[in-house]
C-alpha cells in the first residue's frame, strides 16, 4: 500500500525521471543506430573488415558498465553526456552484429537477380536488402534499447539522472518504496519499449517475410 | 542477332575459363548452352548481361557493342532467369513481375495491365495471385513468375541459368513445354544454359556442346545427335541414349518374360484359348516330363494353325523345332541380323546352362526403342 501511496505522491518526480532515463536511453540508441546500420551496411562485404569491426565491439561489450561510465568522465565530465556515451557504446555491437547478420541472411541469388534485372546498387541496397534485413536489425535494436534502458540505471552515479538516482537515493535513506519505484519503473519502461519497438517492427516488416505459408 | 567475338574471360589472369569463344545467335531462336561443370557456359552466358565483364573481345546485340552500353540500361532490356528463381520475397508477386518496368519508369497503369496479362499467360490469374507473397507458392509456380518476371519489360533477349534444374521431373517437364510454347508465340532470342542434354535436345533450336571454355559443336539437335563432330561431342550426348548405341543393347535386356506357355500335349484347341486369354501370337511349348527350367522344346506361332482341322491335334505334332537359339550375351544388332537373315520374328533367348529367358519379338524390341518398357504385359 505504501508503494502505491508512494507512486501516487511522487508522481511529478517518476515522470521527470523516466522522461530523463528514456533521454538518455533514447539518444543513446538512436546515436547507436544513425552509426551502427550504415557501418553494418559498409562493412558487410568485406568479411575481414568486418570480423574487425566486431571485435572491436565485442571488446567494448567485455567493459563492466561502471568502468565503462568511468572510463567516459575524464572525457565528457559529469552527468548525462558521458553516459550518453557509454550507453551508445554498449548499443553498437547488437545494432551492428545484427545488421550484418540480417544482410547475409539474404539470399544471394536474390541480389543477383536484382542485379541481373539492372537494379543500380543503391537500388538493390534500398529496395531489396534493407527490406529483408529490417526485421533482424530491428531485433537489434530491440536488445540495444532493452539493455540500454537497464545500463542507464547505473549512469545516475555519474550525476545523469534517470531512474536509477530513485534506487540509489532509496538505498542511501533505505527507503524501500524509493528503491521499488525505481526499479519497477525502470522495468516497465524496458517492457514498453521492447513492445513498442517490436510494433514498429513487424509494421516495417513485409508480409511475405513474416506470413506463414498458406 | 548476338554475336560474340573473340571473347575470353579469366579470372586469375592464368587460366582462361572462357577461351576465344566465337558465337552468333540469331534473332528468335533458342539457343542451348550445354556441357558440364566448369566448362564455362554459365560464364559465357553472363557476359552477356554483363554480370561478368569478358577480359578480352567483343559482345554484340544488333550490332551494338554492349560494352559500351550502360550497364542497368542494357539488364533492363535482357530478361534474366536463374535457377534459384531470386524472387523478392518482401514483395507482392504482381510487384515482382512489375519490377523491371517499375525500374524503366513505365506508367502505372501501363504495367498493372501488363502484370495481368503476364499472370494470365503462364496460367496464374491475376485475381487469385497477384497478391499473394512467393513463399506462398509451390517451386514450379515461382519459376513461372520468374519466367513471367523476365518478360515483364518486354525484352527481346532472355537469359536462362538452369532455369528448371531444380525443380522435380514432372514440374521440371511441365515448365519445358510451356517455354516451348511461348516461344512458338513470342519468338524471344532465348540463351539458355543447361548440363543437361535431354532438356538441350527437347529445347533448343541450336545447341553449343561446351568444353574447356570453347564450343566444341555448334549446330541443330538432329545433327549433334546424327553427326557428333568427335567422341567428346558423342559421349556428352549419347551415353544415355541407347537407340544411338544399339550395340550397347544385349538380348538380355530386349527380350520379354512374359510368355504364354503350353504343355507339348494340349491340344488346338486348348492353344487357340490361350492365343485369346494372352493376346499374343506365339506360345512357349514345354514339355512337362522335362526338368522345370530346361523343358523347352518348340514354338507355335498363330500362323501354324491355319489348315489344323482336327481340333485335336496336339502342339507337338504342329510345333516349331528347328529353332534358332539367341545368346542372352548377343548384341541387339546382331539380334536383329539374324532375325532378318532367317526371316523370324521370334527369338527365344537362353542363358549359358541353356535355360530359356524369355523370348524376343517385334514388339519387346519396340518397347525398349521408345523407351516403354511395361512392368507386365500379358503375351
Amino acid at each position: 500500500m505504501n508503494l502505491i501511496n508512494y507512486f501516487i505522491e511522487n508522481a511529478d518526480l517518476l515522470v521527470d525521471k523516466t522522461f530523463e532515463h528514456i533521454f538518455l536511453a533514447g539518444i543513446a540508441v538512436a546515436l547507436a543506430c544513425s552509426l551502427g546500420v550504415p557501418v553494418g551496411f559498409a562493412i558487410s562485404n568485406n568479411a575481414k573488415l568486418a570480423k574487425n569491426v566486431m571485435n572491436v565491439a565485442n571488446v567494448i561489450q567485455t567493459i563492466p558498465s561502471l568502468a565503462l561510465f568511468a572510463f567516459a568522465m575524464p572525457l565528457f565530465g559529469i552527468g548525462a553526456k558521458p553516459a550518453i556515451f557509454a550507453l551508445f557504446l554498449y548499443a553498437l555491437l547488437p545494432i551492428i552484429k545484427n545488421t550484418l547478420l540480417g544482410i547475409h541472411n539474404v539470399d544471394p541469388a536474390i541480389i543477383e537477380s536484382a542485379r541481373g534485372m539492372g537494379m543500380s546498387e543503391i537500388q538493390i541496397l534500398f529496395k531489396v536488402e534493407v527490406p529483408l534485413a529490417i526485421a533482424v536489425i530491428m531485433g537489434g535494436v530491440r536488445i540495444a534499447t532493452v539493455t540500454g534502458i537497464g545500463i542507464a540505471t547505473i549512469a545516475a552515479l555519474i550525476g545523469a539522472g534517470g531512474l536509477g538516482q530513485l534506487i540509489y537515493q532509496g538505498i542511501s535513506m533505505m527507503d524501500f518504496d524509493m528503491i521499488l519505484a525505481g526499479a519497477i519503473s525502470s522495468a516497465v519502461l524496458a517492457l514498453l519499449a521492447d513492445f513498442v519497438l517490436g510494433q514498429v517492427e513487424k509494421k516495417l516488416t513485409s508480409k511475405g517475410i513474416t506470413k506463414q505459408k498458406a | 542477332m548476338i554475336r560474340l567475338v573473340g571473347v575470353s574471360k579469366s579470372y586469375d589472369k592464368v587460366n582462361n575459363v572462357v577461351e576465344n569463344l566465337d558465337l552468333e545467335i540469331k534473332t528468335g531462336e533458342l539457343v542451348v548452352l550445354v556441357g558440364e561443370s566448369g566448362c564455362g557456359k554459365t560464364t559465357t552466358m553472363k557476359m552477356i548481361n554483363r554480370l561478368i565483364e569478358p577480359t578480352k573481345g567483343e559482345i554484340f546485340i544488333d550490332e551494338n557493342n554492349i560494352l559500351d552500353m550502360d550497364k542497368n540500361e542494357l539488364r533492363r532490356n535482357i530478361g534474366y532467369v536463374i535457377q534459384n528463381v531470386g524472387l523478392f520475397p518482401h514483395l507482392s508477386i504482381a510487384k515482382n513481375i512489375a519490377v523491371v518496368p517499375s525500374l524503366c519508369k513505365m506508367e502505372k497503369g501501363l504495367i498493372d495491365k501488363k502484370v495481368m496479362e503476364l499472370l494470365n499467360m503462364i496460367e496464374l490469374p491475376p485475381e487469385e495471385y497477384a497478391n499473394r507473397f512467393p513463399r506462398e507458392l509451390s517451386g514450379g509456380q515461382q519459376q513461372r513468375i520468374g519466367v513471367a518476371r523476365a518478360l515483364a519489360n518486354d525484352p527481346d533477349v532472355i537469359l536462362m541459368d538452369e532455369p528448371f534444374s531444380a525443380l522435380d521431373p514432372i514440374t521440371r517437364e511441365q515448365l519445358q513445354n510451356e517455354l516451348l510454347k511461348l516461344q512458338a508465340t513470342l519468338n524471344k532470342t532465348i540463351v539458355f544454359v543447361t548440363h543437361d542434354i535431354d532438356e538441350a535436345i527437347k529445347l533448343g533450336d541450336r545447341i553449343a556442346v561446351m568444353a574447356d571454355g570453347n564450343i566444341i559443336q555448334y549446330d541443330t539437335p538432329e545433327e549433334i545427335l546424327k553427326n557428333p563432330i568427335n567422341k567428346f561431342v558423342e559421349a556428352f550426348v549419347g551415353t544415355d541414349r541407347l537407340w544411338k548405341t544399339p550395340e550397347m543393347l544385349k538380348a538380355q535386356d530386349i527380350l520379354s518374360k512374359y510368355m504364354a506357355v503350353i504343355g507339348s500335349d494340349r491340344s488346338v484347341a486348348h492353344a487357340i484359348e490361350l492365343f485369346k486369354k494372352h493376346d499374343t501370337d506365339v506360345l512357349v511349348v514345354v514339355d512337362n516330363a522335362l526338368p522345370k527350367d530346361k523343358n523347352f522344346v518348340g514354338i507355335v506361332g498363330i500362323d501354324r494353325l491355319k489348315g489344323v482341322v482336327d481340333h485335336d491335334t496336339k502342339m507337338k505334332d504342329i510345333m516349331k523345332v528347328d529353332i534358332t537359339k539367341f545368346n542372352a550375351e548377343m548384341s541387339l544388332v546382331e539380334v536383329l541380323k539374324i532375325r532378318k537373315e532367317k526371316n523370324i520374328s521370334v527369338s527365344p533367348v537362353f542363358d549359358e546352362d541353356d535355360r530359356l529367358l524369355g523370348i524376343i519379338t517385334s514388339r519387346s524390341i519396340l518397347n525398349v526403342l521408345t523407351g516403354i518398357i511395361p512392368e507386365s504385359e500379358a503375351y
